[in-house]
């Protein structure tokens, strides 16, 4: 089922489609407060359907932009161009976006009910129509026992779950969501993004979703905009960014990375080879790079693509890396050891504890041999 | 700890304090309900001093005028003090802005006589007829200052977020002001209203100064009978201020314990639920 799922995901692709009319266009979008830069010159199209969201670490702008969208910030500099009509003039109560705050801002003196019919009641709607709509995102959002409370009777999660009724509710084109499961537990976070999915594609809503959780946005993205001091890093699905992210910035942003800088030796159609800085360890990439030999570049690669072993492997010569274990930690499915190289720098592998101890298992202080396929590395050059 | 926080010393200092605050009402009250015509004798109980009041056509009519001058301009203070507040917490940062909201507070610490006399030289000057119309805007003036004071404290710890969150979902600005700022700041503008209300109830000064012939409030009326002599009707009206403010504080305070309790219930509601 998942498997399907998410076979089905990645078959769906406008981005990559030359003809696709983006839904939601950033075009060189600057926010100034003052003199100060908050959201620096920012380009992203977005399509019908998406789940994009915008991670990157705090104060890099993610709200600024989602503000923006929903009209409470006006751009510096640059347009917001939605479903082919430019926002720049279109105040917030005319936009065809909803938001969900991070704080959720619910209305303190109206019940659940009221609080989820308050947008439908701006449209004037029959008064049946909306009862009818709002008693469907009541039971959506598994809240028919609460639905005559006020907020402050709610507890956090239901609380959320009243906002993302609320702004779900007039079935807007586009849902921004700031932080939308900051407060919850781990499970209920869980429940709660499937939940997201799921309305996703019975509703067929784009959203867009701040958040710096980037287990978060691996899980529920079509797409991730990897955000940094304002400025778009990365833009890509959340295996792209996960294997072949483009700076050493997302790299370390997204998952545990090992980062080597190395010198580029040799450039070839199909391959380069390169030195480790420091312990002159040839590395060989299953890529070529786009850089001259003699140029310096980083290598990357995720602590679980590399194999650590007691034996020595057959050719030493190229991607294999020795020294011994400083430590180790042990995390039930995983373990995960931390090797100090010769130059004292420190690797981490993460193994699967696939073997009971039955042979002799790596300890501390024993010398290893640290291996890994051409495939597993990543050249950046930033 | 229960032994030394109810020593004789503390028993002491507030049996003192309080009798100290107390006493001088108690009295009144008491004498108001006094038999003898001498205020300083008793003659036995009375509630004769009430009926008798209820004949003085001059106290009834200082009453009226009173009520409507404090209905009246609380109100309007209220209003444009709710609307200074408001501008005064959401006019983003410009040049001069602590002077302004200091010069809000210029009035409460002005001298109702200067007050009261910048007032008429205003009135005067713009040949403006003195009575009951121009103790309504002189009260209007300063009871203004403490509402606009209260809900600006008030709109310091406003959530904006939820006005946004009206417009997100298609509110427009003047809307959301109605059905979305003013139900929550409620409170705030309803105790500036009591606060009006209970200033202009009270003033002597301001509007000794501004009243012209036919308008006298009531404390103008207790102040210039007192100069002939403290009958016991002065007494019994005074009785029945105390009253109405009496059960003004009860009621303010009834309030504020319900909604606590409230708020502890829904607390526990909300820490209970699934
Ligand atoms: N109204 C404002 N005036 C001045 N500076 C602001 C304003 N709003 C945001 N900033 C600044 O802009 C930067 C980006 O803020 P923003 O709220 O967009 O960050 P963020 O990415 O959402 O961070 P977080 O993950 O912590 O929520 C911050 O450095 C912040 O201090
Ligand atoms: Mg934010």
């Amino acid at each position: 089922m998942a498997e399907a799922s998410s076979q089905a995901r990645k078959v769906w692709a406008p981005w990559n489609e030359p003809g696709a009319k983006p839904f939601v266009r950033i075009e060189g979008v600057t926010k100034k407060f003052g003199s100060f830069v908050a959201v620096d010159n920012i380009s992203l199209d977005i399509y019908e359907r998406e789940f994009y969201s915008l991670l990157g670490p705090s104060g890099c702008g993610k709200t600024t932009l989602l503000r923006m969208l929903a009209g409470f910030e006006m751009p510096s500099t640059g347009r917001i161009i939605i479903d082919g009509e430019d926002m720049s003039t279109v105040p917030p109560h005319k936009r065809p976006v909803n938001m969900m705050f991070q704080s959720y801002a619910l209305f303190p003196h109206m019940t659940v009910e009221q609080n989820i019919a308050f947008g439908l009641k701006q449209d004037h709607l029959p008064k049946a129509d909306i009862a009818e709509r709002v008693e469907r995102m009541i039971n959506l959002v598994q809240l028919n026992k609460f639905a005559k409370r006020k907020p402050e009777q709610l507890s956090g999660g239901q609380k959320q779950r009243v906002a993302l009724a609320r702004s779900l509710a007039k079935k807007p084109k586009i849902l921004l969501l700031d932080e939308p499961l900051g407060a919850l537990d781990k499970k209920l976070r869980e429940e709660t993004q499937f939940e997201l999915m799921n309305i996703q594609e019975k509703l067929g809503v784009t959203f867009i979703i701040v958040t710096h959780d980037q287990e978060e946005a691996m899980t529920v993205s079509s797409r991730i905009a990897v955000m940094n001091h304002g400025c778009v890093e990365q833009v890509a699905t959340p295996s792209e960014i996960y294997e072949y992210p483009n700076s050493r910035l997302v790299a370390q942003f997204i998952g545990d990375v090992n980062i080597m800088e190395s010198r580029i030796a040799e450039v070839l159609p199909d391959r380069a080879r390169l030195n480790v800085v420091g312990i002159d360890a040839p590395v060989q990439t299953g890529r070529s790079v786009n850089a001259a030999p003699g140029e310096i570049a980083w290598v990357a690669i995720r602590p679980e693509k590399m194999v650590v072993s007691l034996t020595p492997p057959a050719d030493t010569s190229v991607n294999c890396l020795s020294g011994v274990v400083w430590d180790i930690g042990y995390l039930g499915k995983l373990s995960v050891f931390h090797v100090r190289l010769e130059d004292k720098s420190i690797v981490t592998v993460a193994q699967t504890n696939r073997k009971r101890e039955t042979e002799r298992t790596i300890t501390w202080e024993d010398k290893v041999y640290v291996t890994w396929s051409p495939d597993a590395a990543v050249v950046l050059l930033a | 700890m229960m032994i030394s926080k109810w020593s004789w010393f503390n028993k002491t200092s507030i049996i003192v304090g309080f009798s100290f605050l107390y006493i001088p009402i108690l009295l009144l009250v008491l004498y108001s309900f006094n038999e003898s015509r001498l205020v300083t004798v008793w003659g036995g109980f009375s509630t004769k001093w009430y009926g008798s009041l209820l004949q003085n056509e001059g106290i009834l009519g200082a009453a009226t005028v009173t009520l409507k001058v404090a209905a009246m301009a609380s109100t309007m203070a209220t209003i444009l003090g709710t609307m200074a507040g408001f501008s005064m917490s959401r006019f983003g940062r410009f040049r001069g802005r602590t002077l302004f909201n200091g010069m809000i507070y210029a009035p409460l610490v002005m001298p109702e006589v200067i007050t009261g006399l910048s007032l008429l030289l205003m009135f005067v000057a713009i040949s403006l007829d003195r009575g009951m119309w121009t103790i309504t805007l002189a009260h209007t003036t300063f009871a203004m200052c403490y509402v606009a004071v209260v809900v600006q404290s008030r709109l310091t710890s406003f959530d904006r977020s939820i006005e946004e969150a009206a417009m997100d979902l298609g509110c427009t600005p003047l809307k959301t002001f109605f059905v979305i700022t003013l139900p929550v700041i409620m409170p705030a503008v309803a105790s500036g209203w009591l606060l009006s209300f209970t200033l202009s109830l009270d003033d002597l000064v301001i509007a000794s100064f501004t009243t012209g012939p036919g308008a006298t409030t009531l404390p103008m009326k207790i102040y210039s009978m007192v100069r002939l002599g403290v009958t016991p009707e002065i007494n019994a009206i005074s009785t029945i201020l105390i009253g109405i403010v009496a059960v003004g504080v009860v009621i303010t305070s009834v309030l504020h314990k319900r909604r606590e309790a409230q708020r502890a219930k829904d607390e526990m509601l909300a820490s209970s639920a699934p």
